[in-house]
């Protein structure tokens, strides 16, 4: 074990600013791709749903 | 064969002198941008004579894909590149031909004009050839690697910036090996190891990149 | 008996078989950062020369790695692409063209906050910090590309030829940058990559490296079921599927 408290692991022996901004900016990087991708599959989802339902919508005015 | 590269050659040389103006503008680009350079730093001739041979090439960059516009979306806006397409000749020979010509009409008056640019930032004489000689082996290849990203391009919206990103950084190593070797031969040292690379380079351009600038057009055009 | 390679190279077969493959690849990714982690912050020694910011080299290091190799099997799907006209091949270019950029981004980054404290610089005309600099100019030349194209099938092969001209360049690239900074070598910075490794600090650089893998991957799959979904919304394939309850 290297660290004796939190506070000895937050600060890095002095380098805690190099080593958190970092981690912590590819962490948050990481979760920003993460994010986008889970919107842009959403929204070709929304699109692919509301397609279907003007599909739909077609199929019935077309056939009374 | 010849002929045909002979015809594309003296065909787009002629329209350029029919429109001066465009050569003329490159030319002027070119003096302009380097001429910035001493009233943003400074007139120290020191600093003047160190900074010179990468302000020249930066310079020679950027006039030169400031010109790649011209190679093919003229023909393209017209019609006539699709035409060109037609030629019973590898398209690569076209290629070589357009590219033959950029570098005639925007290049080589860049490389005659350079030295004396070269005396407004105090380079000593004797590395005035190298210079030459370095922007001689230089400016083609920039020509080659630019018709790539130009054919790319060709009839894209926006296409003059596009080009920029995606040629600069291939430009990367043309940029240091001629700087480098105005750079050593101002510094008394011996710029043939550079002036050998950039010309292993101008070949190895020479060959891939008017296939791949074929490639390319082709993809454009389908 | 022969394997069919092609039977997966159609988005229909690929798309149900990527969605099987995500989860997989994705867990493992997150127990790997896991596992990785704890090597790197608690097993791993304090080096004795730079002290605690040399532990920047456990994601530094394999992000660095992942922009290089994601370049490479990205030109090599370009090439699949160009040479059978796969419309698949396109898309995996496409798909792993915007996560080779973040890694490279993050090796640039992490990069930054490493040479702080070891050079005493942000920023160092250093061979490798300035390929790594190129190589992030080739992927957004490739975004932008294919970004300002609107035929899709142009500009999937436009992109794919823009990359392979990059896999050309990036030796000679990191050849002429290497060179130059030879010649130029003002500042004395010693490049030694890595302190004297411990094994644990290998092990724990390995395991990350695992795990960005592991990572690119489910991204990849991920980002080219969309686009799949994207190209193909009149496929009938398609709507099979998803008419079909998951």
């Amino acid at each position: 074990m290297n660290w004796k408290s939190l506070g000895d692991f937050i600060a890095m022996g002095g380098y805690g600013f190099y080593v958190w901004g970092a981690y912590l900016v590819t962490a948050a990087l990481i979760t920003a791709e993460i994010l986008m991708l889970r919107l842009r599959r959403r929204a070709v989802e929304k699109a692919r749903r509301m397609q279907a339902l003007l599909s739909e919508q077609v199929k019935h005015e077309t056939t009374p | 064969m010849m002929r045909t590269l002979g015809h594309i050659v003296s065909r787009d040389i002629l329209l350029a002198i029919r429109r001066r103006a465009d050569v003329a503008t490159t030319l002027f680009f070119f003096v302009i941008v380097a001429s910035l350079f001493p009233l943003g730093m400074g007139p120290e001739p020191k600093l003047l004579r160190a900074m010179a041979p990468g302000i020249l090439w930066v310079a020679a960059l950027l006039a030169s894909m400031l010109s790649l516009g011209r190679l093919f979306d003229a023909d393209y806006a017209d019609g006539c590149l699709e035409q060109l397409m037609l030629v019973p000749e590898p398209l690569a020979l076209v290629v070589i031909g357009k590219v033959m010509a950029h570098w005639l009409i925007s290049g080589l008056p860049l490389v005659l004009i350079a030295p004396v640019i070269a005396l407004q930032f105090d380079l000593p004489a004797g590395s005035l050839g190298t210079l030459l000689l370095a922007l001689l082996l230089g400016t083609p290849l920039l020509s080659l690697i630019g018709a790539i990203g130009a054919a790319l391009t060709v009839g894209v919206r926006g296409g003059g910036v596009l080009v920029s990103l995606l040629v600069l950084p291939l430009y990367v190593p043309v940029l240091i090996f001629g700087a480098g070797a105005v750079d050593a031969s101002a510094t008394g040292m011996d710029a043939s190891g550079h002036l050998s690379i950039l010309g292993a380079l101008l070949l190895l351009g020479m060959v891939l990149a008017p296939w791949a600038t074929a490639a390319a057009l082709r993809i454009s055009l389908e | 008996m022969k394997l069919n390679w092609f039977k997966y190279a159609s988005p229909a077969t690929f798309y149900p078989l990527a969605g099987k493959l995500i989860p997989w690849f994705a867990l493992s990714a997150a127990g790997l950062t896991l596992a990785g982690l704890y090597l790197s912050f608690f097993v791993a020694p304090t080096d004795f020369q730079q002290g605690e910011s040399y532990r920047i080299i456990f994601i530094h290091v394999p992000a660095a790695w992942m922009s290089m190799f994601i370049y490479i099997v990205m030109a090599g799907w370009a090439a699949a692409g160009l040479i059978f006209n796969t419309r698949l091949s396109s898309m995996m270019a496409n798909a792993l063209a915007p996560t080779g950029a973040l890694f490279t981004f993050i090796a640039l980054w992490t990069g930054a906050f490493w040479g702080k404290p070891t050079w005493g610089a942000w920023w160092v005309w250093d061979a490798r910090l300035t390929s790594e600099l190129i190589l992030l100019f080739l992927y957004l030349g490739f975004l932008a590309l294919h970004a300002a194209i609107d035929d899709t099938r142009r500009a999937d092969r436009a992109s794919a030829l823009l990359a392979l001209v990059g896999a050309v360049n990036v030796p000679i690239i990191y050849f002429s940058v290497k060179w130059w900074n030879t010649l130029h070598q003002g500042a004395s910075v010693s490049m030694t990559m890595a302190p004297k490794m411990a094994a644990t600090m290998l092990l724990g650089m390995l395991i990350m490296a695992l795990a960005c893998w592991m990572y690119s991957i489910a991204a990849a799959l991920a980002r080219v079921r969309c686009i799949i979904l994207e190209r193909e919304q009149q496929a009938e394939w398609l709507a099979k599927l998803t008419q079909e309850p998951a």
